[in-house]
């Protein structure tokens, strides 16, 4: 076995893991994201209350909730406290875009699913997954989606009788 | 003891339709733990609409198979590529990789075989005596025993996840707020619906762990984060000599023990049992230094520790109905669709399901032993599948699939929204386990602490005077106190002029 086959191992195995995430988000990132959860805890807070807090005694609808978003709103203090010190999150970056474009090609299937079945709206999902978000060749891209979603239909409508809406 | 169940559970494993599926477990296990990827959380998640139509004990059969399963794949393509399939078998790059420079991969994936055969026997053994004990125990267990427990589970799973602890507890509370969607359980007053008829019995676990995990990760990994792989080391001579066997012996017995031990702690796992079981090797041996340079211990310790590890783990959620990690979080799930509670009741009530999950473990391992090893060639191919075409398959499996949780449109749409809030979650740091964890927790927390509340009537120090839930939550204070206090005695001494 040649020895040139195999690249020198990392000291961390991680390491190979690391060369290809983006880079690390800045203060801003950590900023909103902080705020964010601040606000969901408020949000929550405030829906609590309007449930009805209750007491110890006798604890209520929204006491738990209530419970539960004063620690959401304490965390995301203290994570805004954190700010520019957590180096945990990844910048958004133009591959990013891939992921709002598949995103997109799930909602347009759960919005026309319901009226047209889900043979039409899978194979358009399948061709722009492996096409255009993949890079496969266009003959690749065209005989899997086909193959795919027929296995799918045999399998979910034929075998299973599951009543997805369906258009053959 | 009774072995009148256990041997019961034997006879339940050997009925061909669960050999069947504990056999699907396995090769789906180890297939799962071959790719990069998806993980036993995701896969089980993606594969929780198929259990629907199966019988309690052989669903489970098969989710835990894929669990098991995924510890001995994901070895395989760290000794071959240097890639970890899974993060339980990180450590074993070191060694594994090294040996397969060597001309060694057959010895790596042999003794790795070995290992986590004899350390997923030992903690099977180990789990049929001990689980019965636990569960006996855990019978006097009342409302605030629960609300003890339920909160160190939590806050011991969010501390010890991979992220931020902030972040993880972040992650709990959301989890937890989920759970309160739909009608409160003591009065009936709708919570946080939004007026939304489908929220109205609450937010199915299906949607949350399909999403969080499945298309979580898969949108995670649209952006281009795929690595080169390189050509698979070849693998010859499988069965390792006698002098291996005898240098790793001492590594497979400490591994098992180890495992075992921290796969029953909230928050342990296949992942810490791998990493604490080498570094105790490396700290042990005579010679340190062999380790990283291809030292047999250095595959045996970490690959048995695991499998141990993924096996105990099965013991809190099934002695006390906590899920002690993310995988068991979705396991959780699956038993509670089929009408199964886990709990301390679980032995007792279900003994075939029980003995029957159990036992098939036994059976899984012995699978698995026979299979790993002949069937490398066909795992390295598989790689060659491009995660391109994987992926849109998978989405399209896990839309259609939780189409059949409630034949309902509306859990579509929700898969989709936790699969972007799986993608938010990883890209900026949050691990999405510990809110599956919270809730599936979620209820039985609430409900054990308005319980409680009312038992005690309104004394919240009622939880300290009883001896099970003053020691819980004494438990609990030292694990959210301790990381502060050893932050500011590092302050200190870095005050501190040398």
């Amino acid at each position: 076995m040649s020895e040139q086959r195999f690249p020198d191992p990392p000291a961390d195995p991680q390491e190979a893991e690391r060369e290809v995430r983006p880079p690390l988000a800045g203060p801003v990132t950590d900023v909103v994201v902080a705020l964010a959860v601040v606000g969901l805890g408020v949000a929550a807070l405030v829906g609590s209350l309007a449930l009805g807090a209750g007491s110890p005694r006798t604890p209520g609808t929204g006491t738990w909730p209530l419970l539960v978003s004063i620690a959401l709103v304490g965390l995301g203090l203290g994570l805004l406290a954190l700010s520019g010190r957590t180096r945990d999150a990844e910048r958004f970056t133009r591959a990013s875009l891939h992921v709002l474009a598949g995103l997109a090609t799930m909602i347009g299937f759960v919005a026309v699913v319901r009226v047209i079945g889900f043979e039409i709206p899978a194979t358009l999902l399948m061709l722009v997954w492996l096409r255009f978000l993949g890079r496969e060749p266009w003959r690749t891209s065209i005989v899997t989606s086909l193959a795919a979603v027929v296995v799918l239909y045999v399998v979910f409508v034929g075998l299973l009788a599951i009543p997805i809406p369906h258009m053959f | 003891m009774d072995l009148t169940p256990v041997v019961e559970g034997f006879g339940v494993v050997l009925e061909p339709t669960n050999l069947l599926f504990c056999l699907i477990g396995v090769v789906v296990g180890m297939l799962v733990g071959v790719l990069p990827g998806l993980g036993p959380a995701a896969t089980i998640a993606i594969l929780l609409p198929i259990t629907f139509g199966l019988e309690p004990v052989t669903a489970i059969i098969m989710l835990a198979g894929i669990f098991y399963g995924a510890q001995y794949g994901g070895t395989i393509t760290s000794v071959l590529l240097r890639l970890p399939g899974e993060a339980s078998s990180v450590v074993t790059v070191f060694d594994g990789y090294a040996l397969a420079r060597q001309g060694r991969a057959g010895t790596a994936l042999g003794i790795a075989a070995i290992g986590s055969f004899v350390g997923g026997t030992v903690s099977i053994v180990a789990l049929s005596l001990v689980a019965p004990v636990v569960a006996g125990f855990a019978l006097d267990f009342g409302p605030p025993e629960y609300t003890a427990l339920a909160l160190l589970g939590i806050l011991l799973v969010a501390t010890v996840s991979s992220g931020h602890r902030v972040k993880a507890l972040v992650a709990a509370c959301v989890g937890l707020l989920l759970a309160t969607v739909g009608r409160d359980s003591f009065t009936g007053a709708a919570r946080f619906t939004f007026d939304n008829l489908s929220l109205a019995d609450g937010i199915d676990f299906v949607p949350i762990a399909m999403g969080l995990f499945g298309l979580g990760e898969i949108l995670y990994n649209l952006e281009e984060r795929h690595r080169r792989v390189q050509a698979p080391a070849r693998v010859a001579d499988v069965w390792p000599s006698r002098s291996d066997l005898r240098a790793s012996s001492g590594a497979i017995g400490r591994g098992s023990a180890i495992g075992f031990v921290l796969g029953v702690l909230p928050g342990g796992g296949a992942t810490i049992a791998s990493l604490a079981a080498y570094g105790i090797e490396k700290r042990r041996a005579k010679r340190p230094e062999r380790f990283g340079q291809g030292a047999v211990e250095g595959v045996a310790a970490p690959e048995t520790a695991n499998n141990a590890a993924a096996t105990s783990s099965f013991i809190p959620l099934l002695t006390l109905g906590i899920p002690a990690n993310a995988t068991m979080a979705v396991i959780f799930g699956a038993l509670l669709i089929q009408g199964v509670t886990p709990g301390p009741r679980l032995v007792d009530e279900h003994p075939d399901l029980f003995w029957g999950v159990v036992n098939s473990m036994y059976i899984g391992n012995i699978l698995l032993l026979i299979m790993s090893i002949p069937l490398v060639g066909l795992f390295v191919r598989i790689l060659r599948v491009r995660a391109t075409i994987l992926a849109p398959i998978t989405v399209l499996i896990t839309l259609i699939g939780v189409y059949t949780v409630g034949n309902d449109v509306f859990d579509i749409a929700l898969v989709i929204a936790f699969g972007a809030l799986g993608y938010l979650m990883k890209k900026l740091g949050f691990e999405p386990g510990p809110l599956v964890l919270a809730f599936v927790l979620g209820s039985l927390l609430e409900d054990s602490l308005r319980r409680s509340l009312i038992i005690f009537e309104g004394d919240a120090t009622g939880f300290l005077t009883r001896p099970i839930s003053g020691t819980l939550l004494a438990a609990f204070a030292v694990v959210a106190l301790l990381p502060l206090v050893r932050a500011a005695l590092t302050r200190r001494r870095a005050r501190t002029p040398m």
